[in-house]
């Protein structure tokens, strides 16, 4: 196996993740979304609520489409780029990433069909039990993922069998692992806040433009109201996923705070650009003391730096200190937008303050941007093993891929990919631009369960084609 | 338990082989239609179920990763540019399918993706079960053939082959879904396809016999093989009399005969042998840890739902589609 076909692998593995990671951080959250919607609309019997059920559901199944045919590929690279890995460690992933897969098959798939077709052919109540078990499958399968993930960076339950398999002893400390309990709702939240922002931007954008002010006051309102309490849980739970990392993967923690030293008390590394391979910080800003505090929540404990570590088993610097800072601003950017919002909300003049509402419109990707960079984070941290302290990356990877052979998989991934980003974008774009129109189409009788892949709305290719049926091709 | 994720991983492969085999074969016949008309009604055809056929292929993915790691490690490395090709022109059919309505200057392009793509996906999957005939070069369970070890003359002619059997499947499907001018036109093929299938596999046998393939020889060792070419026989003759009475169904069911015989016939020959002839089920199967982990759960509910909720699903969309049918 030659390095560059590692890196590759690596790179092709993390744009394919990368891009689909993009569509279920954005369909948990709206799922979740929709539910609450639903039960608004049986409860107060306010059009407003169903408006907004009816339009979101739209996008929703959009984002949902390119989430399933983007993980179908996911399914498959483990064996393709990573045989030694799934080889080793199938015995243990794979019945986790199974149960996703067959979880999101049995509820997704199935109550997807009666939200996007069935509000005519059942009761209320079971519309809104639809919902509310789409939004528990699409938070049922981060589960399996987390676990499996969690699993890859804190590896527990197992021995070591024949041929370096992994032969699982125990699977309730698998799944109850404390890592994935504490990164399940991390990513649940993130998956929520990348959500409510996205309402809160699509409302802010509405009041801007003059259109729907009604439907778009309530998305800004409900948007940012719900961030509001959102946002400091998350952190809360930032700060667990922390203290595990703290105490089971020291040298990514040391990596995030680019601290090259042992030092006791520990300063923290507010920004700098860390400089691998002569291994030190240049153009550090640090405050003494902060370190400690953060590490260990005391003045003067002792932190640990890479240099305690042998240099094959430290983490690449860069990536994961910049994306950690980057992740940490989104958030603070959200706490501000979002308290900020409700204290205008109770002191009046919300909508009237456009500065405030272009903020608010900017920052749709806020969430997108957090979830992305949190991922790099873990992943490029926990280098240069797949499995913490178990299996290196470079005994993963398939070891007869060629440089060629993966160069080609990862254009085709990216044309093919720019494809569906463009197609699915511009036509998001455009429901959304639409605005919570009421669309009886919803409910037409001569569509079909289960679609994950179909598009609701407007379809012109449809009615331009009668002419050319007249000519007879 | 071993037993039952076999059986349940060969079901999942020949419900993905018969059901996407057919609406990929509607793809690929596509491009022949007589008429916009009768491309509506042909993807009017598969719409309702296309993308349900599909998740099959994820099942069997799945069953290989969770229960046959050995095996899902080996295949899909083994086998990487043409499943990435594969999955890609999946993807794009896909794609292809839902976009080609939504825009107008643009439908040529994505009818091309949705006939090409097809192709592309029948043909390497042809391909990849040929090879896997053929038998792939591996050494102490770790594969060694290179990028293109994969590629041989039996292979692509198994790749061609299977193109015309779905072709076939397609055709048939078609008898039952479309009526008037449609159904005619795939009356009108399914002659020539079922005559190009037989002289195909003829070619395959013949080349077989000519290579001198392993497989072979456990054709001859166990003569209770024979029940599945039999089997084929008859539905082939079933096949010719719904023809001439212009039955519509009976064709697909008979595709659907022959493709359960063929795929029968190579199931028992490779046995006990799942990659022949070089990893065994006993030697791919994972501890029995993860295989009754994902037995209770995954096993007992929710393959049974699973296979309960695609009955339904055709059941609901039983029947032809309407003569004046739009999207959706």
């Amino acid at each position: 196996m030659d390095i560059s076909a590692l890196l590759l692998s690596r790179i092709q593995f993390a744009f394919t993740l990368a891009f689909h990671i993009i569509f279920p951080a954005f369909t948990i959250g709206l799922a979740a979304w929709l539910t609450l919607l639903e039960a608004l609309w049986l409860t107060t019997l306010r059009p407003v609520y169903r408006r907004l059920f009816d339009f979101w559901l739209g996008i929703f199944g959009v984002a949902f489409g390119i989430g399933v045919v983007t993980g179908i590929v996911m399914a498959f690279q483990f064996g393709t780029n990573w045989s030694e890995l799934s080889r080793r460690a199938g015995s243990i992933q794979g019945p986790l990433l199974g149960y996703e897969s067959f979880t999101a098959f049995a509820l997704e798939a199935a109550f997807f069909g009666v939200l996007m077709f069935g509000r005519k052919r059942v009761p209320n109540w079971f519309y809104l039990m639809s919902c509310f078990m789409v939004a528990a499958g699409t938070s049922l399968s981060a589960f399996w993922i987390m676990v499996s993930n969690s699993w890859m960076q804190w590896p527990v339950g197992f021995a070591m069998g024949q041929d370096g398999v992994f032969i699982p002893t125990d699977w309730s400390a698998i799944v109850f692992s404390p890592v994935a309990w504490v990164r399940f709702p991390h990513m649940i939240l993130a998956a929520y806040l990348t959500s409510a922002f996205c309402v809160a931007a699509t409302g802010a954008w509405h009041l801007l433009r003059g259109t729907f002010k009604s439907d778009a006051r309530v998305m800004l309102r409900m948007g940012l109201g719900i961030a509001a309490i959102l946002v400091p849980i998350q952190l809360v739970f930032g700060h667990l996923v922390g203290d595990y990392t703290h105490d089971k993967q020291p040298a990514k923690f040391a990596a995030i705070e680019a601290r090259w030293h042992d030092e006791q008390p520990a300063s923290e590394v507010l920004i700098a650009w860390p400089d691998q391979a002569n291994e030190r910080n240049r153009y550090a800003v640090s405050i003494p003391y902060l370190g400690s505090l953060i590490g260990s929540l005391s003045l003067h404990s002792k932190e640990i730096g890479l240099m305690s570590f042998p240099a094959a088993d430290r983490p690449p610097v860069l990536i994961p200190f910049f994306a950690f800072r980057v992740m940490v601003g989104c958030g603070l950017l959200m706490l501000a937008l979002a308290w900020f919002g409700t204290f205008f909300m109770s002191s009046g003049g919300l909508e009237r303050k456009r500065w405030f509402l272009w903020a608010t419109f900017s920052s749709f990707p806020l969430g997108f941007i957090a979830t992305l960079t949190g991922w790099f984070t873990a992943e490029v941290g926990r280098q240069p093993w797949t499995i913490y302290g178990q299996i290196r990356t470079v005994d993963a990877v398939t070891p007869f891929l060629t440089t060629p052979q993966i160069t080609v998989s990862l254009v085709i991934f990216c044309v093919i990919y720019a494809l569906i980003f463009l197609a699915g974008a511009v036509y998001i774009y455009r429901l959304l631009q639409r605005g919570p129109v009421h669309l009886p189409s919803f409910d037409g009788a001569a569509t079909n369960p289960k679609r994950p892949l179909s598009i609701t709305g407007r379809s012109p290719g449809v009615q331009a084609a009668a002419p050319m049926l007249e000519m007879g091709e | 338990m071993i037993s039952f994720w076999t059986f349940a991983l060969g079901l999942s492969i020949l419900l993905y082989v018969t059901l996407d085999g057919f609406d990929l074969g509607v793809g690929m016949l596509f491009p022949f239609a007589p008429n916009e008309t009768a491309r509506r009604h042909m993807l009017a055809a598969i719409s309702p179920v296309w993308d349900g056929n599909e998740t099959w292929l994820v099942v069997a993915a799945s069953i290989l990763f969770g229960i046959f790691p050995l095996v899902y490690a080996t295949l899909l490395s083994a086998l990487y540019l043409p499943l990435i090709v594969m999955l890609v022109a999946l993807i794009f059919r896909g794609l292809a399918f839902e976009f080609r309505y939504k825009s107008v200057r643009f439908r040529w392009f994505w009818d091309v993706g949705f006939a090409g793509g097809s192709f592309v996906a029948a043909f390497i999957q042809g391909t990849a079960v040929g090879a896997l005939v053929e038998g792939l070069a591996i050494q102490d369970g770790r594969y060694i053939g290179g990028p293109f070890g994969w590629v041989s003359p039996f292979a692509l002619l198994c790749g061609l082959g299977l193109c015309l059997g779905y072709c076939l499947l397609g055709a048939g499907w078609l008898t039952y879904r479309t009526a008037e001018d449609v159904q005619s036109f795939a009356f009108r093929l399914l002659p020539r396809l079922m005559a190009a299938v037989l002289l195909f596999l003829a070619a395959v046998f013949a080349l077989a016999l000519a290579l001198d393939l392993r497989v072979m020889h456990r054709w001859l060792e166990q003569p209770e093989l024979a029940a599945f070419p039999v089997v084929g026989l008859v539905a082939c003759a079933v096949f010719y009399f719904a023809i001439r009475n212009k039955y519509p169904l009976v064709p697909f069911l008979c595709g659907l005969a022959i493709f359960s015989a063929a795929f029968g016939t190579l199931a028992v020959s490779f046995y006990p042998y799942m990659v022949p002839f070089s990893i065994t089920i006993q030697q791919a199967a994972a501890p029995p840890e993860s295989v009754a982990f994902l037995f209770w759960g995954a096993g007992v509910f929710v393959l049974p739902i699973t296979i309960i909720y695609t009955l339904a699903v055709y059941f609901v969309f039983k029947g032809k589609v309407d003569s004046d049918a739009e999207y959706h």
